[in-house]
């Protein structure tokens, strides 16, 4: 079991932590546009997460807690 | 009285530095200073500081950027071409308002020029010398003792009002050998809590910097180093005067200028002219008061320079062009005489007769 | 549950400037890991440059020092011999800043094997004036003062830092990553890392280039600009240990014996 925390308005949805996600569980939401005025990433699976870090790791902007 | 050693100005200098408590030199070899350098090289290892030479002056001058912002008293020196390509690291120095002794043993310019005394790096010096609006503290020495007194005031203005300032001296001053006392009262450097030594994790991140990318604040920063300017003026300007109570004609000139010029005052005073000399020690903040009151008497000055004419600039605004002032010049490495400068006062004193 | 990932603490909780997708963000992250891990933040100094990242003095906890273009190496020398018992010195610079404007400091520091760390973005383009011919442009490439294309016989080759500073015999550790995957992230990670413990043992100049991407300036969105990395700028700039003096990685090897 393990948990993503996303700091949602500081994304730039750069999409990279979506690339680097190994189980295809992240997406730019559809409906969401943050302060900056950007689709941000979002997890939309968290009970298939792993925990593995790799959103995080290629994540520019520092934005996102993995707990696992 | 203290034991006075036979040295050299730009020795002087460097063990001046030395006595005020800078640990750190970084140069490049450059005529007529390097003397400087080569003292730096023998004392520094043995008083555990550090000499460096640079592989150019544009990396000296960042050297001490780097060293005076982690809080530590240094130095570099050069001459005239030198000194133009530190001019980027003395408006960084200045924007970032950080402390640092600069000294400039002038040669003849423009270009490579000569290595010849020359006082041609005026308006570089006391009007900044880089780019955007600042001043540096700028000190004329006239003489080997006080290459080191005013080596050591330099660096006692420079932590005080946060700037950076010249020692502006000329091949003449810096190869002469005179007696120098060094019975010097140093003063403890101030605290620097702005200093980058490290947070140690107990206070937030010190960050040396002179970019602001919000124009009213840049305006504000600005405004503010005026402000400390404005102090400065105040306080450090200085100047010696001599026989000028009554002068009619007043000589003026600053380094080696000065000293060929007290000798053809005295020489005009013993033919009856009534001549007097007012010799500037700090070019920026430049003295204005001495030459005002001398304005109020004087018939004529003469600005002696080793130079096409920059100082003469500064005593016309002094002076608010209320006198006349005659330009007695040598340039190129050339040195006026005692003669020139006489025949100068001669030739005033008959015109405002 | 137990945190496994957050942001580093050397690393200030302000947003980037960044662009979207811009590799800096991963490399300070970098950066500000070696330094926790290590336990150096508070007798840290970080040289920040000019170029995209010349406001990183806002994103790092340490104290910070902004130079003039290119003269980065310069300050840390500067800084790291005021106190050279006790700071750690880094410097974070572009490649315009490091390897243009900046040649002479790099590599008489390196020459010096002045005990500091550098840390090298490669992104092969001027990010900040908006993309403009580097020093690193690979021949071909199209940017706003090579627009028909890189053209070595008119602007001459890029220039291989590692390569070129391999043949000096002053510096210690010289070794080229990327970040653009997560396996690449964590090699690059270790070689920051590696590149500062140096520092803390002594043993002199350690340069870390890191083969970035600049999505805005290349006109890729940052997916495909870290592909073209793996395409365009390693097959050009291979990965590896171009210097490793300590552990005989190191041409002059054989001669100082």
């Amino acid at each position: 079991m393990a948990r993503l925390t996303f700091r949602t308005d500081e994304c730039k949805g750069c999409g990279l932590c979506i690339d680097a996600c190994p189980k295809g569980i992240l997406r730019l939401s559809e409906e969401t546009i943050n302060k900056k005025g950007h689709h941000p990433a979002e997890c939309v699976d968290m009970e298939a997460c792993v925990g593995c870090t790799s959103c995080a790791m290629m994540c520019p902007d520092c934005i996102i807690t993995v707990e696992r | 009285m203290s034991e006075k050693v036979l040295m050299k100005g730009n020795e002087a200098i460097a063990e001046a530095a030395i006595m005020a408590g800078c640990r750190h030199y970084f140069g490049y070899p450059i005529t007529p200073q390097t003397e400087i350098a080569a003292y730096m090289a023998k004392r520094m290892p043995k008083i555990g500081g550090t000499f460096l030479q640079a592989e150019s002056e544009i990396a000296a001058i960042n050297m001490v950027y780097g060293v005076s912002s982690a809080g530590k008293r240094v130095m570099t020196s050069s001459s005239s071409p030198g000194i133009s390509l530190k001019g980027e690291g003395i408006s960084y120095l200045a924007g970032t308002d950080l402390p640092a002794v600069i000294v400039n043993a002038q040669r003849g310019g423009p270009g490579l020029g000569g290595i010849q005394p020359s006082q041609s790096d005026y308006f570089q010096a006391t009007r900044g010398g880089g780019h955007g609006d600042y001043h540096i503290i700028v000190l004329a020495p006239s003489s080997v003792q006080e290459m080191a007194e005013l080596t050591i005031k330099a660096f006692e203005l420079a932590d005080e009002y946060l700037m950076p300032a010249m020692v502006l001296a000329d091949g003449t001053t810096g190869q002469m050998m005179e007696p120098v006392s060094f019975d010097f009262e140093i003063k403890e450097p101030p605290a620097k809590p702005w200093a980058t030594t490290g947070t140690k994790c107990e206070r937030p991140h010190n960050i040396a910097n002179s970019l602001y990318l919000d124009p009213e604040k840049l305006e504000r920063i600005n405004n503010e180093r005026y402000k400390r300017y404005e102090i400065v003026k105040e306080k450090e300007a200085k100047a010696e005067e001599y026989l000028t109570e009554d002068a009619e004609i007043v000589v003026t000139g600053f380094g080696i200028a000065a000293r060929i010029a007290r000798n053809a005052v005295d020489e005009a005073r013993a033919k009856g002219i009534k001549a007097g000399l007012i010799r500037p020690i700090t070019l920026w903040p430049f003295p204005d008061k001495p030459f005002k009151k001398a304005a109020e008497h004087a018939k004529r000055f003469i600005s002696v320079e080793l130079s096409m004419g920059q100082m003469i600039e500064d005593v016309k605004l002094a002076t608010e062009c209320r006198v006349p002032v005659d330009l007695c010049y040598r340039v190129g490495g050339m040195i006026p005489s005692p003669a020139q400068v006489l025949e100068s006062i001669e030739k005033a004193a008959q015109e405002v007769k | 549950m137990e945190t496994v990932f957050k942001r580093p603490k050397s690393l200030i909780d302000v947003p980037f400037h960044y662009c979207p997708g811009c590799t800096h963000g991963i490399v300070h992250r970098l950066v500000a890991e070696a330094i926790d891990e290590l336990g150096i933040e508070g007798r840290t100094v970080g040289i920040a440059p000019v170029g995209c990242s010349v406001m990183a003095y806002d994103y790092f906890a340490c104290d910070m020092i902004e130079a003039a273009h290119g003269r980065a190496p310069a300050v840390a020398t500067g800084v790291k011999r005021s106190d050279p018992d006790n700071l750690i010195v880094f410097t974070y610079q572009g490649d315009g800043d490091l390897a243009s404007i900046g040649t002479a400091e790099t590599v008489h520091a390196a020459a010096r094997n002045e005990n500091i760390t550098v840390i090298f973005i490669n992104n092969a383009i001027y990010g900040m004036t908006g993309g403009q011919m580097a020093p690193t442009s690979l021949p071909g490439q199209v940017t706003q003062t090579s627009p028909y294309g890189r053209d070595p016989k008119a602007c001459g080759y890029p220039v291989k830092i590692c390569e070129m500073l391999s043949e000096l015999q002053g510096p210690e550790y010289l070794e080229r990553v990327t970040v653009n995957n997560v396996k690449n992230v964590r090699n690059a990670k270790r070689a920051i890392k590696k590149a500062f413990q140096n520092q803390i043992d002594g043993k002199g100049f350690s340069l870390i280039e890191v083969l970035s991407s600049c999505p805005t300036n290349w006109g890729m969105t940052p997916k495909d600009a870290l592909k073209w990395i793996d395409d365009h700028m390693i097959p050009y700039y291979p990965l590896g240990v171009y210097k490793d003096r300590s552990n005989g990685i190191d041409k002059f090897a054989a001669k100082e014996d």
